[in-house]
């Protein structure tokens, strides 16, 4: 057997299934923050072979899921002006208020262009001088520093029609506000492996620092999930916690230095509004002034418009794990893949509609 | 959107790598990359830019990952 199947193994997997079953003591709730997790975990089947007493949460780790229905007001806003919007294909079907989405203004003329990056965001902008386009920049780390490169691009070339509109959000303070969170209970957290390819792990210490929470920097095969929840278990019973990196394979323990280093240049951390968990300080991303050419919010003086939230919908709560998706009273009713209502239902990798896929 | 895509560089120009995965070819820009790749290398892609060079049985077992195990569309 190669290396590759090993991961998919049914009976290694059933060996450590065996084993948490046999070493776990109490009632844990573990939390993956990885929208690729909240996937893989469904599509494995791990979610239904897990023991009772474990109750397995997705958080917050779709980076669609978390834009805040503010930030899709702003963008849906900024497409009304005269400006070509360039976004990554996830966001034009997210509803902001009204059910409105960019989809919609697309059909009513709006100027949309969905791009592969941030890059051919900047080739646009590029081949339409006569245009201003905005890149609408949505992501986690991974995707910000790919944004960041763009703007020194764009920078070095002296563009004065491209402009980058930052929702981009942080995972460790996220994080933290889940821990300190009382309501959410967590016991343990599965730490997001491409996130963790460029920050590495020093910004999880305080997960075990602080909280005395388990995290592990998990793969996403089968074995690499169960392992992780079996390393977690063990960190329980022992009274410990660490942050392991379980996934050495992809992540280096320093992370992406160059990565880190372009993104700071580009970017300083602000507070940012997440669904559901409301403002984080210190968790987003905004433009430094030496950028402030490129910040589509200075450049088309683009706000945060006040809006109310879309009414039944429960992603705010799905994305804290205090409920699972088919108890929102929209689930699989009102709000479905074919006609999402929240954003969760809209990605690919949320909640819900991982939830809708694989449950029903 | 948060996926990270191992390709095979098959090629290198300036900062842009030529990359194939299943058949699909694509160009990365190696701009925040934080070792050199070299042809055979494969580097995990995330959004037309790569995120880091991983050596090929590591690369070759990660892309059996997203594959198989998670059934996804490699590139648009």
């Amino acid at each position: 057997m190669n290396l590759l199947n090993k991961f998919k193994d049914p009976k290694l997997c059933l060996n450590i299934l065996e084993q948490v079953k046999h070493e776990i003591q109490g009632q844990f709730r573990f939390m993956e923050v990885c929208g690729t997790h909240t996937v893989a975990i469904f599509q494995s089947g791990i979610r239904t072979l897990l023991p009772e007493n474990i109750v397995h949460l997705s958080g917050p780790g779709c980076p669609v899921c978390v834009t805040h229905d503010r930030e899709i007001a702003a963008y849906l806003e900024l497409a009304e002006k005269n400006v070509i919007i360039a976004t990554f294909g996830d966001l034009i079907k997210v509803p902001g208020p009204g059910g409105r989405n960019l989809k919609m203004a697309q059909a009513e003329g709006a100027r949309i262009q969905v791009v592969y990056s941030a890059f051919d965001a900047l080739q646009l902008a590029m081949q339409n001088p006569q245009d201003k386009v905005v890149f609408l920049g949505v992501g986690f780390e991974t995707t910000a520093p790919t944004v960041a490169a763009t703007v020194k691009m764009a920078k070095e070339k002296d563009l004065d029609n491209f402009s980058v509109l930052s929702f981009h959000k942080l995972v460790p303070p996220a994080l933290k506000a889940l821990a300190s969170d009382k309501d959410i209970q967590v016991d343990g957290l599965l730490l997001p492996g491409h996130v963790s390819t460029v920050i590495g792990l020093d910004p999880y210490l305080f997960l075990t620092d602080e909280y005395n929470m388990p995290a592990v920097i998990g793969g996403f095969e089968p074995l690499d999930i169960l392992q992780a929840i079996l390393i977690m278990i063990r960190q329980k019973s022992q009274g410990h916690a660490s942050v392991i990196n379980n996934y050495k394979r992809v992540v280096n323990d320093a992370g992406n230095l160059r990565a880190l280093q372009v993104m700071r240049e580009v970017f300083e951390t602000s507070d940012a509004m997440w669904r559901g968990l409301g403002v984080i300080p210190e968790s987003g991303l905004a433009l430094r002034k030496d950028f402030e050419n490129f910040n589509a919010f200075i450049v088309h003086e683009q706000d945060l418009p006040d809006v109310k939230n879309v009414p039944g919908c429960k992603c705010g709560d799905v994305l804290k794990g205090l409920i699972s998706p088919d108890k929102c009273p929209l689930f699989g009713i009102r709000c479905t893949p074919a006609s999402p209502v929240g954003p969760c239902m809209v990605s690919t990798e949320g909640s819900c509609a991982a939830y809708h896929k694989y449950s029903i | 959107m948060c996926l990270a895509i191992p390709m095979e560089v098959k090629s290198i120009e300036d900062n842009v790598a030529q990359v194939e995965v299943g058949g699909v070819k694509n160009q990365v820009r190696l701009d925040i990359i934080d070792e050199p790749a070299q042809v055979g290398d494969f580097v995990i892609v995330h959004a037309g830019f790569a995120l880091r060079r991983i050596d090929r049985d590591e690369g070759l077992e990660t892309l059996k990952l997203f594959q198989e195990g998670l059934g996804l569309e490699l590139v648009k």
